[in-house]
């Protein structure tokens, strides 16, 4: 059963519009990522989810019922945002019981909650502390723990990962997918820039460019079949290799698309030759850049070490069966047989 | 490096005139205020006597303890009245948008802009055609003139500062726009309240043309006005020991707010930075 409903959803601000009749169906319970570049309209849609943008045109339903017109409070939806938005003069237990306090909780019942969550994020500590007493992650901490006291059907984060510096991030990240196991019946809606957390978090990714949606699907849907080639250098990291010219009019396409992680590299034979230009020696993995004569710049990944001087000739072979391939449009085009 | 023994010594004259320049005046009408009779054409840099006949004799003259209190009401009511106009309009002016707001807010600042000469003759018709000649409240109407450009921009300006995701948060968590103002804003704007609030004060405080066109009694009138038209027991004498112990004595409540929020001023003036 679906959740949160958008349809025909589209948001002008003034004669722009920043997102067009968009239509999507989110299950309960399910972890989903919105991701696309910045200025997609992907925060934007989160806050017409929760109410802070009103809706230009199209309807919003949570478990069936319309929520145009409903007070962000009202909605059974809490946000965690992007710069925590702490109150900064409340201590952490006035921070996480002021949304109970309004909504006329009693006394007992608030301090229950609070301490139930302060407990599922190990923040008990914390209570009579100030905002500013606290590290990033802690805050961090706080606010999802703010966002957990209210019981919310729908969970929104709005890019919160990125205050926090790379270590904490992937600390934090996992500790998000950690909490959604705890809360299997809250639907979680997660906006990022970032096409990694959007493959280690997401049930499902939605991908967002130009204010419409490019695709949606599990991770690995979007990395095996990518629906546009917007997608296609989106999704996956490094980006996936675009080929113009004549190795994509010998498919019959204009852009002919190769993972990095799909090319066999050898320094004996291959379909390509090239030369080295730089490579990125990450340790796990080895990026080698080569300038392929006829085809154009290519990066390769090589698993483990990898040792090429800048001007050594190398050949490169690219796995047939993982090669996409577009039209002018960015549409994928049916695979034709064997490069 | 190390500054030289040429630039120590200017450092220190520069303070010193500086501090001279600053402290003199109310120096000298302390020592006046002090001296009585003959003693007080004589010049003298350091106290000769403690005579406290002058602080005496202005206190124990009726109206003056009224007009201090005159003072007193006219500059809290000012203070309460335009911080309240102040912080409700800061919201609107900083956080909603509507159509106008930028005109508006110009609007308030040129204001600010008249002389107080300029409109004195309008704002006298003004005040009797509403029955406030010679009444206090001729005053507390006449002080948001200047007291409510200042404060609407400044509280406008610092409310701005705050982050709109704090206010969104409030919101999420269902408080009404009141409660947020009431129990978001106002805790975090204090220092910038008390700045403000203050500086009201002190302008109301030491108000004196707008005071000395409205009002037309003795038991109306506010210190500075009270002062400026102490008389002596002839028109030939001028009660100067009279004047400077009352001159010294409205200055001490200022004196005194200042001290007691002297911190709260300085995180006020430099303030904006709200991090969370």
């Amino acid at each position: 059963m679906a959740t949160v409903e958008l349809i025909n959803v589209s948001k002008s601000f003034g004669s722009v519009e920043v997102l067009r009749d968009i239509n999507l169906s989110l299950e309960k319970g399910k972890f989903v990522v919105f991701v696309g570049p910045s200025g997609c309209g992907k925060s934007t849609l989160l806050r017409m989810i929760a109410g802070l943008e009103d809706i230009t045109s199209g309807e919003l339903r949570i478990d069936g019922q319309p929520m145009n017109e409903v007070l962000p409070a009202k909605r059974g939806i809490a946000m965690v945002f992007q710069s925590y938005a702490l109150y900064p003069h409340m201590t952490v237990f006035e921070n996480m019981s002021f949304g109970l306090e309004q909504a006329k909780l009693s006394k007992p019942e608030i301090e229950a909650r609070v301490q139930d969550a302060a407990k599922m994020l190990q923040i008990e500590g914390l209570l009579d502390r100030k905002p500013k007493q606290l590290s990033g992650g802690q805050r961090q901490r706080v606010a999802i723990g703010r966002a957990i006291t209210r019981d919310p059907r729908v969970f929104l984060f709005d890019e919160p990962l990125s205050n926090l510096d790379a270590a904490l991030r992937v600390d934090t990240r996992l500790e998000i997918a950690a909490l959604s196991e705890r809360l299997p019946d809250t639907t979680m809606i997660y906006v990022t820039h970032d096409q990694v957390e959007a493959m280690t978090l997401a049930d499902r990714i939605v991908v967002l460019n130009g204010g419409i949606v490019e695709q949606v699907g599990s991770p690995m849907d979007l990395y095996e079949s990518p629906a546009s080639e917007f997608v296609a250098g989106f999704i996956g990291s490094p980006r996936m290799n675009f080929l113009k010219g004549g190795v994509a009019e010998a498919h019959g396409a204009a852009t002919y698309g190769i993972r990095p992680e799909h090319i066999a590299l050898s320094d004996e034979r291959g379909d390509w030759s090239g030369r080295v230009v730089l490579t990125e020696r990450l340790g796990s993995d080895t990026f080698v850049h080569v300038e392929v004569k006829g085809v154009g710049p290519v990066n390769v990944r090589v698993e483990g070490r990898a040792d090429f001087a800048s001007g050594e000739t190398v050949y490169l072979s690219p796995d047939p069966a993982s090669v996409h391939l577009f039209d002018p449009q960015g549409r994928p085009v049916v695979r034709s047989v064997t490069p | 490096m190390k500054p030289g023994i040429w630039q120590r010594i200017g450092f220190y004259a520069i303070v010193i005139v500086i501090v001279t320049q600053a402290v003199f005046p109310f120096y000298y009408a302390i020592l006046t205020s002090l001296e009585d009779g003959q003693a007080l054409f004589e010049v003298n840099y350091l106290p000769k006597a403690l005579n406290l006949t002058n602080y005496r004799a202005m206190l124990a003259e009726g109206v003056f303890g009224k007009q201090m209190l005159n003072s007193v009401f006219v500059a809290s009511v000012v203070v309460v009245v335009s911080l309240f106009l102040a912080v409700t309009a800061a919201f609107a002016l900083s956080r909603i948008r509507f159509r106008g707001r930028g005109l508006l807010l110009l609007t308030v600042l040129s204001v600010s802009m008249f002389p107080q000469i300029a409109v004195l003759s309008g704002l006298f018709e003004v005040i009797r055609f509403f029955g406030l000649f010679n009444s206090l409240w001729s005053l507390v109407f006449s002080y948001m003139i200047f007291t409510l450009p200042f404060t609407v921009w400044v509280l406008t300006t610092f409310m701005r500062n705050l982050p709109v995701e704090i206010e969104e948060a409030a919101i999420m968590d269902g408080a009404s726009s009141l409660t947020i103002i009431r129990r978001v804003f106002l805790p975090l704007m204090w220092p910038a309240m008390v700045t403000t609030g203050l500086l009201a004060f002190i302008h109301a405080w030491n108000e004196f043309l707008f005071a000395l066109t409205f009002t037309s009694t003795d038991s109306q009138r506010t210190v500075p006005v009270a002062i400026a038209l102490v008389s002596g027991r002839s028109e030939f004498e001028i009660p100067w020991g009279n004047i400077m112990a009352a001159s010294v004595i409205v200055t001490l409540p200022l004196v005194a707010l200042v001290l007691i929020f002297q911190r709260r001023i300085v995180s006020g003036l430099t303030a904006g930075a709200v991090k969370g």
